[in-house]
């Protein structure tokens, strides 16, 4: 077999440290959550030696596609090729041509001295220009070389002796602040002739993608000088299905948003497929007896009534205040786009007053003005905008017990943390005895249960309490209650 | 084992793709070409009209190679997607033995209806027995039963089917294999661990317009650039289905046909249904890229 072959062939250079480099980067991917297992090893060495090494593009496509499987792990793989395999070494080759205008040399070794010489107002004037220039251009390989000169130039923390110098990007950013340069970008694609919104979501993304290629030339940077290891650990944000919906970013979340969809459909797949598979009933004696008259009275063939689909009554209750608020706007969208496999859904949000959301789900309505409608509506469930768990489940139980009937099941979303406020544990139970069944959704982390104000194992003793962190929980649960 | 020269190298691929009309990016020409080089199956993922079959046809047409397609779906089972033996035709061979009255044993008979003669073979095993150049494509993998996975095993790994009154039969030359998928379910790790991945997206403006007006030559410069700036933007909304590269080659056909010279505000508004397919996506567009005012 050829990987094998080439496997001994490169393994007799490994002098080189390039196959020491290739398993430790297998390592990373490995410690990062990829499943590479021997077999694509070795197809990874076989492809990389099919391929001409000239160029970084090529074998980082060599490398994705013998490693990597799923679309969702391309991030974590692309941020570890850059730390095993950088773009440039320090501020590379071609630092010296674009630099020319304003720097002399420029060795990593005279680190210290030349940044701060270069790092003063003409500078970072000069610099903004070019920034914006590139910005306004959507030049990829420009903000790339800018992304680099930035961190050599203004992200420099020069340390006492040799190998103890480092590289800040917050410093520079701080510096640059290309966060102010948003207006200038608008103003220039307005003139391109986009909407206000749309001008302004571009310029935002664009200002973000420079920014995370300037933390990402940071980390090049230290990983140069410490050993690619030592920054691999923090360089990593976990992939979009396994991050915390409490820790994301705002742009976390717009991706999020974008994963619902296709979560659903994955799910509305799978169920069908399992519904599929177990569609035989209980077998009709009946029509058995009858049909074996014609093989003489030997059953030759089996006769099943038809299974009656169970589909349930949802009525979903969600805490909307503050940090659970997105949480709960991800599983209302999940279950709303999954309606089909329910009877009938029912969605209530709350902060100290319960507040009915359903007419909001329209079939085929956008999710953007779902989300719009959904954020609107967020006073009509508060009074005093303090989180009250009990008043809640009170309200809900006074005003909308014709939801809750013996078919129904109740789904409960927020982490219980109800400031020090009465819990109404008995009429929780009392409605909980009263229907099919009953779970709760913690966003929250198994170990932050019960710290603080947070009341998850007393109502936990009544409804049945899963933690729900990130998509792939979401998706697993939803999945197990239909 | 006669090994097939698909491409000599990455840009080979690059150029021999463009040659039949396929503009491949560079992650896409490589793997392409570490397919044929490797030998190994390539499964292509990505949204709907991003280029996926296209792919596989376009390496049929660059190397001259027939291309074997296996169209999955839920149920498909051995007998669709392998081979199937003839029964009908075995019947009228027992029958016809019985009419001449040669008292035939049991053993020839059984012998004689199991030979190719009564096989009757479906794509997997077509492709692997053909002796000229192939390209197996299996269409939508995902949409097909995990059972339908376990038998794509044998075939992606060792290019052979077992057939139990034939024996094996291993491929004479192993064909170029693409699996496309999208990810409507996720595959297992058994049949991910045998293929090269490759996922596609929409490609950038530059590449897009390239491959717009290569398509639809007749649009002009100025127009193609008009119509990929759009696709762009609209891409950027948030919409249930962002338009795909078969849906800007649609639109260009349908500024062809109506004539229209400049895509402006109207223009894009009155054959906006070319590439939004959902009410609400269409309501989007117009309201954010105030398309009426």
């Amino acid at each position: 077999m050829t990987g094998y072959q080439t496997g001994r062939q490169t393994g007799s250079q490994s002098s080189s440290g390039l196959l020491d480099r290739h398993i430790a980067f297998l390592e990373a991917l490995r410690a990062a959550g990829l499943s590479v297992s021997l077999a694509e090893d070795l197809d990874a060495v076989a492809a990389l030696s099919a391929v001409q090494w000239g160029s970084r593009q090529t074998v980082q496509a060599a490398y994705a596609a013998t490693l990597v499987k799923k679309q969702s792990q391309r991030p974590t793989f692309d941020a570890l090729f850059d730390l095993w395999f950088p773009r440039m070494v320090g501020s590379g080759a071609g630092a010296a041509g674009t630099g020319a205008a304003e720097a002399t040399g420029d060795g990593p070794d005279a680190a210290g001295q030349e940044f701060s010489v270069r790092d003063g107002a003409d500078a970072l004037r000069d610099f903004r220009e070019r920034l914006a220039e590139a910005l306004a251009a959507d030049d990829q390989q420009a903000l790339a070389d800018l992304a680099a000169e930035m961190v050599a130039t203004f992200g420099a923390m020069p340390g006492r002796g040799p190998g103890l110098s480092s590289w800040s990007a917050y410093t520079a950013l701080q510096r640059v602040s290309p966060g102010e340069l948003v207006d200038q970008l608008v103003a220039g694609l307005l003139a391109e002739g986009r909407t206000d919104e749309e001008a302004e979501r571009t310029a935002g993304r664009r200002i973000g993608a420079f920014t995370h290629r300037v933390e990402d030339d940071a980390r090049r940077r230290i990983a140069e000088e410490k050993g690619p290891e030592h920054v691999a650990n923090v360089a990593l944000r976990p992939s979009i299905d396994r991050l915390d919906f409490l820790s994301a970013r705002r742009s976390d979340l717009e991706e999020m948003r974008r994963e619902i969809y296709p979560l659903a459909r994955r799910l509305a797949t799978r169920l069908t497929k399992e519904h599929h598979a177990q569609r035989r009933g209980p077998l009709d004696f009946r029509r058995t007896v009858r049909a074996s008259v014609s093989t003489g009275g030997v059953p030759l063939t089996t006769h099943h009534k038809p299974k009656r689909p169970h589909r349930t009554e949802l009525v979903v209750l969600c805490d909307v205040s503050g940090s659970v608020a997105n949480f709960a706007q991800f599983t209302l969208l999940l279950v709303f786009a999954l309606r089909d496999h329910f009877q009938k859904v029912r969605a209530f949000t709350f902060i100290d007053h319960v507040h009915e959301v359903t007419h909001h789900f329209k079939p085929g309505a956008d999710v953007v003005d779902v989300m719009t409608d959904l954020a609107a509506s967020t006073s009509h469930a508060a009074l005093w905008g303090r989180t009250n768990y009990g008043r809640a489940i009170t309200k809900l139980a006074e005003n909308h017990a014709d939801a809750l009937g013996p078919k129904s099941s109740l789904l409960v979303l927020g982490d219980a943390r109800s400031n020090y406020s009465d819990l109404a544990l008995d009429t929780l139970s009392e409605l909980v005895g009263g229907i099919r069944h009953a779970w709760w959704l913690n966003p929250e982390h198994r170990r932050h249960w019960d710290n603080g104000d947070s009341a998850a194992s007393r109502y936990g003793a009544v409804v049945p309490m899963v933690e729900c962190r990130n998509l792939t929980q979401l998706g697993e649960f939803v999945h197990d209650i239909l | 084992m006669t090994t097939a020269d698909w491409f000599s190298s990455p840009d080979d691929a690059t150029e021999r793709l463009a040659a039949t009309g396929y503009l491949a990016d560079p992650a896409t020409a490589t793997t392409a070409y570490l397919a044929g080089a490797l030998e190994k199956p390539l499964l292509v993922e990505g949204p709907a009209g991003v280029g996926k079959t296209e792919l596989a046809k376009a390496v049929a047409r660059a190397s001259g190679a027939e291309l074997v397609r296996l169209q999955c779906y839920e149920g498909l089972d051995e007998a669709r997607a392998l081979y199937e033996w003839n029964y009908k035709k075995q019947l009228l061979r027992i029958q016809a033995t019985q009419a001449t009255g040669d008292a035939a044993t049991w053993d020839e008979t059984h012998d004689d209806i199991f030979t190719d003669e009564f096989l009757l073979t479906r794509p997997l095993l077509t492709a692997i027995r053909r002796e000229e150049p192939t390209v197996l494509l299996i269409d939508e993998v995902d949409k097909t039963d995990v059972e339908v996975e376990g038998l794509l095993l044998e075939v992606l790994s060792d290019f052979q089917v077992t057939i139990p009154e034939l024996g094996t039969v291993a491929a004479v030359r192993r064909p170029f294999v693409v699996l496309t998928s999208n990810a409507t379910r996720e595959l297992s790790e058994a049949v991910k661990r045998r293929c090269l991945y490759l996922h596609l997206d929409y490609p950038d403006a530059e590449r897009e317009r390239e491959i717009v007006s290569s398509q639809v030559p007749d649009l002009e410069e100025r127009v193609a650039g008009q119509l990929v700036t759009t696709v762009a933007r609209l891409r950027e909304l948030e919409l249930k289905k962002a338009p795909s590269i078969a849906e800007s080659v649609d639109w260009a056909r349908t500024l062809i046909a109506l004539e229209i010279r400049d895509l402006d505000d109207k223009a894009i508004a009155d054959t906006l249904g070319v590439v939004l397919k959902h009410a609400s996506d269409h309501d989007r567009a117009v309201r954010e890229l105030r398309l009426r005012r």
